[in-house]
């Protein structure tokens, strides 16, 4: 496999996943890369690794450069085995390397790998040197795990990011303007909501840190490197960490006899004629991560589910479960709505999950069998209402 | 007051500001925080803290 340089001395050697969709629970219909770089100067140094299923290739690139027992320095930026995964089967080439982590990344590792490795634990502020570049280090604890750090080479202008500002798209391009734009800017507004949004206090304190850099160029752990679109995407991580809402809404349920499906399509009409941009998301072909990705910026989550058995159908409780981990912290005004038999037991169900996810319920819609003419008028109208 | 660390993630409890967007008022001190809180960044309980030893 052949490395690929991306500035004079700096080489891109990492993994590219194709056909991983589930990635803990993420759908990730593009796949992925796990980005590893390399940089020749007076300490030959690596930045993070990659998954151990792709050690290999890994190493087939670095060794298309040089020698892996020529590695002085390895820089782990993060913790979890998408990025260390093949730091084990690399410091087996240089077992004497210096690992550069900081002090959560040292306590992550022992655990992880039981090791007796070199390190060298740095703390944000921290200039680590090697040779003609230096490395600045900013620790961005919990985007998204405690040990999360990233780095600036004033040198080269170049952000190594880790998993900001990542996308799970796997490409041979490296970088944002080879391929296309919209794709990327998608995925990684994806990778936000799937993987970033419960921690977006922490993002605005990473993007402050950040600006104090003149960047040219981030690099990324997953996906595209940013070159030319670097202003949209900070511009949007802006956006998202400040939980700016469109006039949007998203309505996501499952139906048994088509009830809740026909309280869906009212509560749809009611918010068309108010004007917003509206997802409908039928939850038995939607997965909970696509979902979450409209829900990054809309106004309003509206989740409707039958009572089955006293309880919400399966798949609006597992899409409930995974946005809660990651509701945005400020919350969101929600509707909660379903239809029963004669137990009418899902839409509390619904509405707990909301209240636990912080969000506002404005309304609440429960429908017995089927719905008439004037029902459906009703759910409009009672929609219509909250809206004015 | 003392200020607490946690462990996880690093976050500083400060008893000055309190954290009042996890319903605890600025002035509170750590030992009276209730034990259902949660560490506003991770999410970790209470006895994941220990005092901030500067």
């Amino acid at each position: 496999m052949k490395a690929k340089e991306i500035a004079p001395d700096i080489y891109w050697v990492g993994a590219i996943d194709s056909q991983i969709r589930n990635f803990h629970g993420y759908l990730t219909q593009k796949g992925t890369t796990y980005n590893a770089y390399l940089i020749i100067d007076e300490k030959i140094t690596l930045i993070d690794t990659v998954k151990d299923t792709h050690t290999d290739e890994m190493m087939s690139r670095i060794s298309d450069i040089i020698d892996p027992s020529k590695i002085d320095v390895i820089i782990c930026n993060h913790v979890e085995p998408d990025h260390s995964g093949s730091m084990p089967a690399v410091l087996k080439h240089c077992p004497n390397a210096t690992v550069v982590t900081g002090p959560t990344g040292e306590k992550g590792l022992n655990m992880h790998y039981n090791n007796n490795w070199n390190y060298h634990i740095v703390k944000s502020g921290d200039t680590y040197s090697i040779g003609k570049r230096s490395c600045q280090f900013v620790l961005t604890p919990m985007v998204h795990w405690p040990d999360n750090m990233v780095f600036y080479i004033p040198e080269e202008k170049i952000l190594f990011s880790n998993d900001s500002f990542g996308q799970h798209y796997a490409t041979p391009q490296r970088f944002d303007d080879e391929v296309v734009k919209d794709f990327a800017l998608f995925e990684a507004k994806k990778y936000y909501a799937n993987i970033v949004l419960p921690y977006s206090g922490q993002v605005k304190k990473e993007l402050e840190a950040v600006s104090e850099f003149d960047i040219s160029m981030i690099c990324t752990s997953h996906g595209v490197i940013w070159r030319s679109y670097i202003p949209e995407i900070i511009e949007l991580y802006k956006e998202w960490a400040h939980n700016v809402t469109q006039k949007k809404v998203v309505i996501a349920y499952d139906t048994m006899w088509k009830t809740t499906e026909k309280m869906a399509r009212t509560i749809y009409e009611a918010f068309d004629e108010k004007g917003y941009d509206i997802k409908i998301m039928d939850l038995q072909v939607n997965h909970e991560s696509d979902v979450m990705t409209e829900i990054i910026d809309a106004e309003y989550i509206c989740v409707g589910s039958p009572t089955l058995n006293s309880e919400m159908m399966a798949n609006v409780a597992k899409f409930l479960t995974y946005m809660r981990g990651l509701a945005p912290k400020d919350g969101r005004k929600a509707i909660a709505f379903g239809s029963y038999g004669w137990n009418a037991k899902s839409v509390p169900h619904i509405e707990q999950y909301f209240k636990d996810s912080n969000f506002d319920v404005v309304l609440s819609l429960n429908q017995q069998y089927r719905p008439t003419e004037e029902d459906l008028e009703s759910i409009k109208a009672q929609t219509i209402n909250v809206l004015s | 007051m003392k200020k607490y660390v946690c462990e996880p993630c690093g976050y500083i409890y400060d008893p000055t500001d309190g954290d009042p967007d996890g319903g605890i008022d600025p002035g509170t001190a750590f030992e009276d925080i209730p034990d259902d809180w949660v560490c506003p960044v991770c999410g970790v309980g209470k006895e994941e803290f220990s005092v901030l030893e500067e």
